[in-house]
């Protein structure tokens, strides 16, 4: 029986996630801001085979009490085998760009809330050797695009914190996951016109498991962004300054 | 910003606002625009659509509630998919009480179309099964609605094409099963007359009865069809047989439809004599024989760009040898049916919902590709047949019945219409109001 903690729990990936674990008997902490959405949420995964379910409110930008609610997680289950570090908001580029204010808000809900997160936790995996923190960072991350590089900014610090992370954890046998969704059909970005990108929280929540399971370093979600990633990533300067992306 | 809305028959083509419920809590989003609720799409005819207006899309209400595997009482929010439930169910020996020929539709969906299945004879409609619901309305109004408790408005619910307001949850009462398997018979039948004898003598004894007819014979051979009979097998049989999984799609949509009088005739021909013998026993997985059409995702696309309208009818008893023959010949001389007409006879249970479409009859259904006035004739005169016996047309199938019709098959439409909350509406009900 694995035993769980997820940050952001009441998020779409989160939460279909969370399915695939309470189905296979787990056992799950759950944090999130709407109390109500915790309980519904909690309640959905005991009947789909949770071997027991608790639930801690939690602001991810209040940072001084991530260290309380980890505790509290710990009572709850025992201890973790994994961490999934799941919230996030899609922040609106053009009003980032007309205020200061907005601009370090988002980057704190989406990059420094997440490494304060992940800080705090580490050594509570680190003292049993053991476990996965899996953290669900994403391609926007990967190279900074007008259309939402606040965001991308954000995504770009996860990544490269777990980067170095999973570096110093590895020979201690905590595995260090970053996960980085494409397009993904959630509330989230329910205003975007899907296409034959976008994947489901379903698959991504998939992906997510299996990546854990094997132990995966890095996951593209799913995998063919590996693909339109690399070449982005390497698109040379001179060209991609005039791209429209 | 309105985006298409398609319903699963893919006529008539809409546009709709889409509005995403995923928290039962909440209230029904702000605005003017008229709501109707949508689940998973499945309606064929305009039922779930709301031209111009806003779709209250529910699959984000998918979360189970409460289940008692000593009971077999299962709570769950409205969004719900029934695959969802056989997959939580069938493991721990519960089983739908009554599911149609797809398991992807919501529990929501299943209420707001009071749905029937093989085992109506038995079991009646999904409605009878509910326990429970709440139904939250536009003015912000919670109420539980029991068989007891606001029965009314659980009436005026069931059957009442989403019409009444949002259902957020509901509590069903399932049924007990030994395993997923099913003991099947196929019975091959020459005429109508031999349907009418098999489903009699079979309704005590099986729990599930269906007929498949081939609506493209005509002469001799008018009315043949295979009837099949089926009960929840008692305990895991010997052999291990294979289930049936997604194994095949349809990826896009052909420029015409894949299905004319051609292959009509050609697969009905080879369906009929697939089997060796008058009667054929199997064992199979409860997939393969409640949802065959499950296995091909997006059938639908099979009727190309234009669609396809399904008609699905019941006639009273004392009319239905006749009328139904009349049907079929009006079908065969068309030339125009689907590969899936099925017939079924209904059991005596009164329906639960004010609008419900099962009763004490026979029904039969059926698809048709859409080829503009020509198909919608030759429906307007099936309806003619219908109407006559004293039947009805389903609405949860249709896209095209006039009105007038509407009124003569559910005269409790003008009761019913009390219910309906000020600001829901939809495509279907809009044509067949006025």
């Amino acid at each position: 029986m694995q035993k769980i903690l997820i940050a952001g729990a009441t998020s779409a990936i989160a939460e279909a996630t969370a399915r695939l674990y309470a189905a296979s008997g787990s056992r799950l902490h759950l944090l999130g801001r709407n109390v109500a959405r915790l309980k519904d949420i909690a309640d959905d995964l005991r009947v789909r085979g949770a071997a027991d379910v608790t639930t801690g409110v939690l602001d991810m930008n209040d940072v001084d009490a991530h260290a309380s609610a980890i505790e509290q997680a710990i009572t709850a289950l025992g201890e973790i085998d994994i961490v999934l570090v799941a919230h996030g908001t899609l922040p609106d580029q053009p009003a980032c760009e007309a205020s200061v204010q907005v601009t370090l808000r988002e980057f704190a809900t989406n990059g420094t809330s997440t490494i304060a997160f992940v800080t705090a936790v580490v050594p509570h995996l680190l003292s049993r050797r053991a476990g996965t923190i899996a953290v669900i960072s994403s391609v926007a991350g990967d190279r900074g695009r007008q259309s939402n590089y606040v965001y991308g900014a954000a995504k770009a610090a996860v990544t490269t914190f777990l980067s170095g992370l999973r570096q110093r954890l590895g020979r201690d046998g905590v595995n260090v996951l970053t996960i980085k969704p494409g397009f993904v059909d959630t509330p989230m970005t329910a205003a975007f016109k899907k296409g034959a990108l976008w994947a489901t929280p379903d698959a991504i929540a998939a992906g997510i498991e299996r990546a854990i399971d094997r132990r995966a370093g890095e996951a593209y979600l799913p995998r063919f962004w590996w693909a339109i990633m690399f070449v982005i990533r390497h698109i040379p300067e001179f060209i991609f300054r005039r791209l429209k992306l | 910003m309105d985006s298409p809305a398609d319903s699963w028959g893919r006529y008539p083509r809409t546009t709709a606002r889409v509005v995403r419920v995923t928290d039962r809590h909440q209230p029904l989003p702000p605005g003017d625009a008229s709501y109707l609720p949508y689940g998973n799409g499945r309606s064929y005819g305009d039922s779930c659509l709301n031209d111009g207006g806003v779709l209250l899309h529910t699959r984000g209400l998918d979360r189970f509630i409460a289940f008692d595997p000593a009971t077999g009482e299962l709570t769950c929010e409205a969004g719900t998919l029934l695959a969802d439930i056989l997959d939580l169910a069938v493991p721990q020996g519960w089983f739908l009480p009554v599911t149609p020929g797809t398991r992807f539709v919501t529990v929501g969906g299943a209420i707001a179309n009071d749905v029937h299945g093989k085992n109506h004879h038995r079991s009646g409609t999904f409605g009878h099964h509910v326990r429970a619901f709440e139904l939250l309305r536009s003015d912000g109004s919670r109420m539980r609605c029991t068989a007891d408790e606001n029965a009314d408005w659980f009436a005026a619910t069931i059957g009442g094409l989403g019409l009444t307001g949002l259902v957020t949850h509901a509590t069903l009462q399932l049924r007990r099963i030994a395993g997923p398997w099913m003991v099947t018979e196929s019975h091959r039948f020459g005429e109508l007359s031999e349907f009418f004898a098999l489903s009699a003598g079979s309704e005590a004894d099986y729990e599930y009865t269906v007929a498949w007819i081939d609506c493209a014979a005509t002469g001799a051979s008018l009315g043949r069809g295979l009837f099949s009979r089926a009960n929840h097998a008692p305990s895991r049989p010997s052999a291990r047989p294979t289930p049936a999984t997604r194994r095949l799609s349809v990826p896009l949509t052909p420029p015409v439809s894949m299905i004319g009088p051609l292959t009509l005739r050609a697969f009905n021909q080879f369906y009929y004599h697939r089997q060796h013998g008058k009667v054929a026993h199997a064992v199979t997985h409860y997939e393969p024989f409640f949802y065959p059409l499950d296995a091909i995702g997006g059938w639908n696309r099979l009727y190309g760009p234009r669609g396809f309208l399904q008609y699905q009818c019941v006639v009273p008893p004392g009319a239905a040898m006749d009328a139904m023959a009349t049907l079929v010949r009006i079908i065969a001389a068309a030339g125009g049916g689907s590969f899936l007409a099925v017939l079924k006879q209904f059991g005596e249970q009164l329906s639960p919902g004010m609008l419900s479409f099962p009763r004490p009859g026979t029904t039969l259904a059926l698809d048709f590709p859409f080829r503009g006035p020509t198909t919608l004739d030759l429906l307007n005169r099936l309806d003619d047949v219908v109407a006559e016996a004293g039947g009805a047309v389903y609405p949860a199938k249709d896209a095209r019945m006039s009105g007038t019709r509407f009124r003569q098959y559910f005269p409790q439409w003008e009761a019913f219409s009390r219910y309906i909350d000020p600001r829901f509406s939809s495509s279907f009900w809009r044509r067949v109001e006025s």
